[in-house]
């Protein structure tokens, strides 16, 4: 037994004697670029594997080596996957931050950590496991490289043991993440042994946390959102796949074009029935999008706000000349050295007016990753069943980190291609006018370069019905009020609000995407510590629906929480609403680049029903020493 | 040089059964002598005669004066007026949508040499099958003649404003970046330039044209470099064009060692007479040597300036089904059943 252990346990408080079963929060602190990926992923799938609910989320720099990280892992018997601030078990690997983790903690936590970081003298208050990893490692293997790789293995043996997490488990989502690779499962799992071994022999358990199986997890799979949502564009059909890389939206494209290599090679003559490019910016990117979107594929791009704001002339053409396109925005904090690795919901209003003048963007919100595949597919049929660009709205939280979720369903509906023009139709309309409204929906009819119908030229917005050129004010007026009665007859296409009326409820809450997480949360603290009962409409496309207005009405206030500075959606709404229902709209914002967390929601709402708060560390501890450049 | 035989001039339809004003587009709105409306005039003699199916085209531009010249030519053919130095991203797309279509950029110096140089410089790199005309006037002719950054050290402003930047050669730009069809030519140039446009069509790669496009309005007068008459008289030809397309059955008698025959990708040829014995357009380093020397001079040199005709071209590499991906029926994008299955089973 290491020397100082007697002493912790001298000093150490015992937290707490009621066991605490799966609900708690642990977290990794290591340093990026040291392979502690693979054992939190381990970590995190063993537990998903016995039955409880798990979400992992990985707050990390940017940069590829050398800096700090930070894995949490939640896991949580009720089925809460939101972030949780309050960190119960530290593994701490870090010396670097290790000092501000452990002072960080809640009084009671419990802590790993590499035996000379001494961290035990920091704080009577906590239960520490010193581990000796180096001396541990030594007994893997001999290679330096070896020990590199596999050192992070052993905390998982220790919190195996620790916490109850089935060795057998963590064997098999090994098996999982290695599959093909025996000798690499081998000296892992050789790893989860020695760090076992070691805390059975000399750790003395004196926290309450444990993993105990369940069976929540049946028929759910582990999966980011950015994988997701490459699924929904496989499924979609997508042809043309055009992109810049980007963090967070990168891993979209990159695991989309390894599934169209597997499915989407004709058997036959080897050839693909998909085109990916990587673009030469997001200009381009899009551009490309257009173009192909334009000449009759179903093109896509994936990016981030850096990249919406350069595609922003190109997003501005393809309203105005009316040409399908999806753009998936993985949302992230602000500029490329700014925080660049941390999640956000700061797009909005930029995104849905993106471009000059009288340009407005059909936006999908999706929350989950089954929502990002299935959002996916409607995104291609409404881009080109409405003839324009159409942005999903993912985020950083959503497309990096790994989620439970349901197994996703295959497509019910054949693909909409929307109005393209053929002969039948041509027959129907007597003589083709490209921007001419012939259903009164205001969707005209295109045709497709390279095919028998008749060829338009496209251009802006200086065009008249028949596609012809003109700059008269009222072919101008009569194009613009079109494409309003477009946007219009989009209002209903899009996918409706999850609304959960409480019959009792005085207020309401507005939220949209990741933030839906925390609200389950925070609705149930605010019923149970303080029988505030809420309305819940979770706001999934703009253009709104008509049933947003009646769910304000129904309710004296409503919460509109989102992840930015500025209410954007908020804002947004008030565009639309009357001055009476705008006025009963509040605001809950989350901006500090962590996912948003219902202690936060909970007390900011409480406040502002004037309810007398005892203010917890609901927005920390955040690490505020982690690095950050330009990505 | 003789031509043995000369097909009769009564014919008005072509190789595809089509007549001449198929081929025109809608009426010009550039001023009237615009060195971009003859460029305009060329491209529908040499669609009109190469026999170019108009329902496979699609004619492609950024903005500005010259970019609205492809709705002055091929009227029954799908157009694309796009934004400001970005056409090559739209072609880009539509061709990865349709790879049969055959694509015809317009672009202007401009829309090329400043704001649009990074797609220009990628657009040469992948060698995407497309003819991209660049109408060179050296000023931006739609917002009232501010230099260009094809304008020549010394040349002034109507308002007598002179340029001290050097300017950038787009043609020894392309040959550089890997273009495998670098052209130089003028407006006034009927013949050299019809036969250059001709040649681009049988291209599997980008054809880049840098057209000598005079500016009648903005950039005609006396001290500017691309005024009309200054190109007259600067313009050196390196050879003498004659051209053969792939469905003529004709032969071109020369004497050895005076012409040069280059067959392209469909098999037609090109006959380039030799003006200076040295040139050899498939040799990168006299392609650059000679625009190097000739610009030295203060002179032009036109005509075919670099040319590799069997080169890989971007969408061959990306090894794409037969038909169109634009036009494939859902059961070949849209994966069964099966496949979902497959996928969801690797996550659980
Ligand atoms: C983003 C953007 N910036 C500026 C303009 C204004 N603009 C229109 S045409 C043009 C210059 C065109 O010059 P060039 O490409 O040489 O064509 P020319 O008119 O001389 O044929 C400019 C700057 C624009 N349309 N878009
Ligand atoms: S301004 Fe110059 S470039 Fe534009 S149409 Fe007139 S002559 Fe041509």
């Amino acid at each position: 037994m290491p020397s100082s252990d007697a002493a912790v346990a001298e000093r150490s408080v015992v937290a707490s004697t009621t066991p605490v079963i799966n609900d708690f929060s642990i977290q990794v602190a290591t340093v990026n670029g040291s392979g502690s990926q693979t054992a939190n992923l381990v970590l995190l799938r063993s537990i998903f594997q016995m039955g409880v609910p798990v979400s992992g989320k990985n707050m990390f720099p940017s940069n590829i080596a050398g800096l700090p990280t930070w894995f949490t892992i939640r896991a949580n018997k009720h089925g809460y996957v939101a972030r949780k601030t309050e960190i119960d078990f530290l593994v701490a690997m870090n010396p670097e931050t290790a000092r501000e983790d452990v002072l960080n903690l809640k009084r009671g936590a419990a802590v790993v950590y590499d035996e000379p970081l001494k961290l035990d003298a920091l704080r009577d208050d906590l239960v520490f496991y010193p581990v000796p990893f180096d001396t541990l490692v030594g007994q893997v293997s001999r290679d330096v490289k070896l020990r590199r790789r596999v050192r992070n293995m052993i905390y998982d043996g220790v919190l195996s043991q620790l916490l109850g997490v089935q060795l057998e488990q963590m064997e098999v989502a090994l098996r999982r993440q290695f599959g093909s690779k025996p000798k690499v499962v081998s000296i892992n799992r050789e790893a989860l042994d020695v760090g076992f071994a070691f805390a059975e022999q000399h750790l003395e358990k004196r926290d309450p946390y444990g993993i105990e199986p369940m069976d929540e997890n049946g028929g759910r799979i582990l999966v980011d959102g950015n994988a997701a949502a490459a699924i929904g564009c496989l499924m979609a059909g997508v042809t043309v796949v055009t992109w810049y890389p980007i963090t967070p939206s990168s891993s979209l494209c990159e695991t989309l074009i390894g599934y169209l290599r597997k499915y989407r090679v004709d058997k036959e003559t080897g050839k693909a029935t998909f085109a990916v490019v990587q673009a030469e910016d997001e200009i381009a990117a899009l551009g490309m999008a257009i173009g192909s979107g334009w000449a009759g594929a179903r093109s896509m791009t994936a990016t981030s706000g850096p990249g919406v704001s350069l595609m922003g002339e190109f997003a501005g053409l393809g309203y105005y000349a009316e040409v399908p396109a999806v753009i998936f925005d993985v949302q992230r904090v602000g500029p490329s050295t700014g925080l660049p690795t941390r999640t956000a919901q700061g797009d909005v209003l930029s995104t849905a007016f993106l471009s000059h003048g009288d340009s407005r963007h059909p936006l999908l919100f999706p929350c989950s990753p089954e929502e990002c595949y299935s959002m996916a597919i409607n995104a291609f049929d409404l881009a080109e069943r409405f003839q324009t660009p159409v942005f999903v709205m993912s985020d950083l939280d959503l497309g990096m980190n790994t989620w439970m979720s349901p197994t996703f369903e295959y497509p019910t509906k054949p693909i909409d291609r929307g109005k393209v023009l053929d002969q039948e139709t041509l027959d129907r309309i007597g003589r083709f006018g490209r921007y001419r409204d012939v259903d009164g929906d205001g969707i005209p009819y295109r045709s497709i370069p390279g095919t028998d119908m008749p060829a338009y030229f496209c251009r802006g917005s200086g065009h008249n019905e028949w596609g012809q050129y003109s700059e008269r004010a009222d072919d101008y007026e009569k194009n613009v009020d079109r494409l309003t009665r477009k946007f219009e007859t989009a209002r209903n296409w899009m996918p409706a609000p999850v609304v959960e009326i409480n019959r009792k409820a005085r207020i309401g809450i507005i939220a949209y995407g990741t933030t839906h997480w925390a609200i389950i949360e925070s609705r149930d603290q605010l019923a149970a510590e303080a029988d505030l009962q809420t309305s819940y409409y979770r706001l999934r496309a703009y253009p709104f629906r008509s049933a947003l207005a009646s769910f304000i009405e129904r309710h004296d206030r409503v919460y509109v929480v989102e992840q930015n500075r500025d209410a954007q959606m908020s804002t947004l709404m008030r565009l639309e609403l009357r001055a009476e229902l705008a006025g009963r709209l509040r605001s809950v914002l989350h901006y500090a680049g962590m996912p948003i967390d219902a202690r936060s929601i909970t007390e900011n709402v409480l406040i502002q029903e004037g309810y007398r708060v005892e203010h917890s560390e609901a927005d920390g501890p955040l690490p505020h020493n982690a690095g950050v450049g330009g990505e | 040089m003789a031509i043995a035989t000369s097909p009769p001039k009564k014919i008005k339809l072509n190789r595809i059964g089509l007549e001449l004003p198929v081929y025109r587009g809608g009426k010009t709105t550039l001023c009237a002598g615009c060195g971009h409306n003859a460029i305009s005039e060329r491209i529908i003699d040499a669609c009109f005669t190469m026999g170019v199916d108009p329902t496979q085209v699609v004619k492609l531009s950024g903005i500005g004066c010259s970019s609205k010249s492809p709705a002055y030519f091929l009227g029954s053919s799908h157009g694309f007026n796009t934004v400001h130095g970005r056409m090559p991203s739209i072609g880009t797309g539509a061709l990865l949508a349709n790879k049969q279509l055959v694509a015809i950029g317009v672009s202007g110096d401009g829309d090329t040499g400043a704001i649009g140089i990074g797609q220009f410089v990628h657009l040469m790199r992948r060698n995407l099958p497309m003819v991209y005309v660049i109408e060179d006037n050296g000023c931006y002719g739609l917002t009232k003649g501010q230099f260009s950054p094809t304008a020549d050290v010394g040349s002034t402003l109507k308002t007598g404003v002179v340029n001290d930047l050097p300017p950038i050669d787009t043609c020894a730009l392309a040959i550089q970046l890997g273009a495998t069809f670098v052209a130089r030519s003028f407006s006034g140039d009927k013949k050299q330039l019809t036969a250059i446009l001709k040649a681009a069509l049988s291209h599997r790669g980008t054809a880049m044209l840098d057209v000598l496009s005079p500016c009648v309005t903005f950039n005609d007068h006396e001290g500017s470099t691309k005024s009309y008459a200054y190109v007259k008289s600067h313009d050196d030809p390196l050879e003498e064009l004659d051209f053969v397309p792939f469905f003529e059955d004709i032969t071109i008698d020369y004497e050895p060692g005076t012409t040069q025959e280059v067959t392209m990708h469909d098999g037609s040829r090109l006959y380039l007479r030799k003006l200076d014995q040295s040139y050899n357009p498939t040799d990168k380093m006299q392609a650059l040597r000679a625009l190097h020397e000739t610009h030295a001079r203060g002179e032009f040199a036109t005509g075919l300036i670099y040319v590799d005709p069997m080169a890989d071209d971007f969408l061959t590499s990306l090894n794409l089904v037969d038909e169109p991906l634009a036009t494939l029926p859902e059961r070949r994008v849209r994966p069964p059943r099966a496949v979902l299955d497959e996928v969801m089973d690797d996550l659980r």
